[in-house]
């Protein structure tokens, strides 16, 4: 389980940005987080994944601080894929920086084995996202946080992204933390849904309703 | 107010580091913008949206290959004549942030962007002003350099230079990436609002959904190329007055409507 408690995070003489958020989020669990732009849900991912520390309260992965020196057990998976790789590293590199991913899954994910020798520029951003969130499927991962990935993609694109990712979070029991902004999508996702404002979460009042059809079969029906 | 009458595009990419091929990017690109209305251009990423945005302002890097016709206002646009239009009859909201220039706080920004588009000098950081408050940015975002903007931000201080500027032909470039709803909706409303004036808005997103509400028309590209102009209006339930095969699929695919593979639904599920 991923836990976090009492998270509290602000940049000195600006309003504090998150102010005592926790929550939970088990094994094989899909959690929809939305909140107006600005609202600190890109923080919120960051402090999970570890590339914040938070200023009070803390993140346990499993009942145990997440290593500082390994493999993150947490992986966050940035809204923009051009800032997350290196400009000169070609495809092929960037896929296989912590594993060799293997050829089912690729395609799984649509990755041609033509891009491998390009370099990132030479992607447009829905392919550079592909291989992001392939790059960071490493077995060892349990939980990833899913920072507005399909926000730039288009829909045939975005469901399969979105079906990839199902099939082996469900294979492997990760546990998603999705954030967006489309409701619609999170209602299609994710059985639990939190709204994240002034610095604190709650529960989603506006949308209330279960979802009507899961994309695949959800983690509770199996 | 634009037409784009069979445009083609080819890009050079190295095979090696001596050989250099051409890549076909664009080809049979056929539309019409007119003035008053929202023309939506959708497509999946590496359908060539961008590219034609850029063909259109004349901002492709250097060697390319470009065949077809453009004509705005009646006239060819020319490489010459997209260098003299651009900024100000010609306007482009880009999808990258990093069009903004990291060292330059954003109200300074855009008043270049007023500066350019010829409001005079002593009234140029009014403009900038009201146009950045008018997307809800307010002192401390205006002040900020973008990257202590976030990309809600970042994009409304975009939409801003566009909307200082007092162009004819507005090419939105994806420009509801990243939004939350209320400011999605405002900029796309702002786009809407600049089509009731009576300019032309080239809208282009893969956001099928929020782009109908304020389109007239709609073509869908994949791979390049023009599948289908359709009426806004012919997207709606389940698509079935549309012509082609690829925008129906598009339709369904929403997660408000089946969320499936028309053909492959339901997927067996791989354990």
């Amino acid at each position: 389980m991923l836990d976090a408690s009492g998270l509290r995070y602000g940049v000195a003489g600006q309003p504090v940005i998150l102010n005592d958020v926790s929550l939970t989020l088990e094994a094989g669990e899909w959690l929809g987080v939305d909140g107006v732009s600005g609202a600190g849900k890109s923080t919120l991912g960051q402090l999970l994944a570890g590339y914040l520390t938070p200023q009070a309260g803390t993140v346990t992965v499993d009942g145990a601080p997440p290593p500082r020196r390994a493999l993150r057990p947490v992986q966050w998976l940035p809204q923009s894929p051009e800032l997350a790789v290196n400009p000169r590293w070609r495809v092929k590199q960037i896929l296989e920086e912590a594993w060799t991913p293997p050829d089912a899954l690729r395609d799984a994910f649509g990755i041609e084995s033509a891009w491998m020798n390009r370099f990132p520029q030479a992607l447009s951003g829905g392919e550079l996202q592909r291989v992001c969130v392939l790059r960071a499927l490493v077995p060892g991962v349990r939980y990833l946080v899913a920072d507005e990935i399909s926000s730039m993609l288009d829909p045939l694109t975005q469901l399969d992204l979105w079906q990839g990712l199902r099939r082996v979070a469900d294979e492997r029991q990760l546990g998603v933390l999705v954030i967006s902004h489309d409701a619609a999508l999170l209602e299609r996702l994710c059985a639990r849904r939190l709204t994240l404002s002034e610095g604190r979460l709650r529960p989603s009042t506006r949308h209330g309703a279960p979802p009507a059809i899961a994309p695949k079969q959800s983690p509770a029906s199996r | 107010m634009l037409e784009i009458d069979d445009l083609a595009l080819q890009l050079p990419y190295y095979a090696n580091w001596w050989r250099r091929q051409w890549a076909e990017v664009l080809c049979n690109v056929s539309l019409e913008v007119h003035p008053g209305e929202v023309h939506a251009v959708i497509g999946a990423s590496g359908a060539g949206k961008s590219l034609l945005a850029h063909a259109l302002m004349g901002l492709l890097p250097a060697p390319y290959r470009q065949t077809g016709r453009l004509t705005f206002q009646g006239q060819p646009l020319t490489a010459a004549r997209q260098r003299r239009l651009r900024g100000r009859e010609l306007a482009l909201i880009p999808q990258s942030l990093s069009a903004l220039d990291p060292l330059v706080r954003s109200q300074r920004q855009v008043s270049w962007a007023a500066k350019r588009a010829g409001h005079a000098a002593a009234r140029v950081q009014h403009t900038a002003r009201q146009a950045l408050a008018h997307y809800q940015l307010d002192e401390r975002a205006q002040q900020a350099f973008p990257h202590q903007l976030s990309g809600g931000m970042a994009r409304r201080v975009l939409t801003a230079m566009a909307h200082v500027s007092s162009a004819q032909l507005i090419i939105a470039d994806e420009p509801s990436v990243g939004l939350d709803p209320q400011q999605r909706d405002r900029v796309l409303n702002a786009l809407a609002a600049l089509a009731r004036e009576g300019k032309a808005v080239l809208l282009i997103s893969h956001d099928l959904r929020h782009a109908l509400p304020i389109a007239r028309r709609v073509t869908i590209m994949r791979q390049g190329r023009c599948v289908e102009t359709a009426p806004a209006a012919a997207f709606e339930g389940d698509g079935h007055t549309l012509t082609t095969r690829y925008a129906q699929a598009l339709w369904r695919a929403l997660p408000d409507n089946h969320f499936s593979h028309p053909e492959t639904q339901p997927a067996p599920h791989v354990a």
